[in-house]
């Protein structure tokens, strides 16, 4: 259980910082393939959008929702990788072998930048829903000990 | 190479790793372990690892910290019985045995960013030849990671999954 922070200014540098944090977010995620950056770094920018929200306005507030909400996709990443491999499989090539996404309509250049990104969206998904669980977790744990 | 900016950076890095160690507020131990991932950061960067810099910037001085400080908040701030014992004469002679063995060791070590030592021969130049054409994406390291090793990082995904799914069960035993 945290509490919202009662400084104004927190409140205020909060509400500008968190869509610029998640806009960040999804940029590092969606421009792996040409840059640095990818699943793994734009889920967590995207956990800690989620948790500055928390933290500055506590867990029940409404901005919060979102984190509350990303607590339902726990796994729902892992299943968009596998997805993605058993695709593959259906179309004939070998798991994750992105060549053989079964998508009709594509070419091998686009088969290969969309199973990319699927899978790092897969990974984006899972290490945010993962980061926002186990503060929520910790969270938990203090509103326990407390009480 | 110009060392004006290198050697304060990793000045700064072993600064911060001792005074982690040896400050003994566990909350100032917190943010200075933050600002020693920055430094990390940093170096990776001077590398040219600019992906684990990235990583190392947001998982080390972010998430880790926050990870950190609600764990010591769910702990008595105020725990006085917390004692250093005194550092056994075993320690004081053999780690810095181990430290000069370490040193003569890394004598054996190949040179940094040499062309023949055997992390630059094995896969690495199949790989820098081969992945444009291979995967048609640009980037050597997500080609790397997302394609050629997908396995691995499926598996890594699983990992994270486990993490959260074992925190949750271990800390919210009692809630709904």
């Amino acid at each position: 259980m945290i509490q919202a922070h009662d400084s104004l200014i927190v409140l205020i540098l909060g509400r500008g910082l968190i869509p610029v944090t998640q806009l960040f977010g999804l940029y590092v995620l969606f421009s792996g393939q040409q840059g640095p950056g990818g699943g793994f770094v734009g889920g967590v920018i995207l956990a800690t959008s989620m948790l500055l929200s928390l933290l500055i306005f506590g867990t029940d507030a409404s901005q919060s929702r979102l984190a509350h909400r990303a607590l339902h996709g726990d796994g729902v990443g892992l299943l968009l990788f596998v997805f993605v491999g058993g695709l593959c499989l259906i179309g004939g090539g070998e798991v994750l072998n992105y060549a053989a996404l079964e998508i009709p309509g594509l070419d091998v250049a686009a088969r290969r930048y969309l199973g990319i990104v699927l899978t790092q969206i897969g990974v984006a998904l899972d290490v945010a829903v993962t980061g926002v669980s186990i503060v929520f977790s910790l969270s938990a744990s203090n509103g326990d000990s407390h009480a | 190479m110009t060392f004006a900016f290198e050697i304060p950076l990793l000045v700064l890095l072993i600064l911060t790793a001792a005074s982690a160690m040896l400050v003994k507020d566990l909350v100032s131990s917190v943010f200075i372990l933050g600002s020693y991932s920055f430094f990390l950061a940093l170096v990776w960067a001077w590398l040219g690892a600019v992906d684990v810099a990235f990583v190392e910037a947001v998982v080390g001085a972010g998430l880790a910290t926050v990870l950190f400080l609600l764990t010591l908040f769910g702990t008595n701030p105020k725990d006085t019985r917390l004692r250093r014992p005194p550092t056994p004469w075993a320690a004081i002679v053999g780690l810095p045995l181990l430290g000069l063995l370490l040193m003569y060791g890394a004598n054996g070590l190949p040179e940094f960013g040499d062309p023949a030592s055997p992390a630059s021969t094995h896969v690495s130049p199949v790989y820098l030849a081969n992945s444009l054409k291979d995967t048609l994406t640009p980037n050597v390291v997500t080609s790397v990671l997302m394609d050629y090793r997908s396995f691995d990082t499926l598996i890594e995904t699983a990992v994270i999954f486990t993490a959260g799914v074992a925190c949750a069960l271990l800390l919210r035993r009692d809630q709904g």
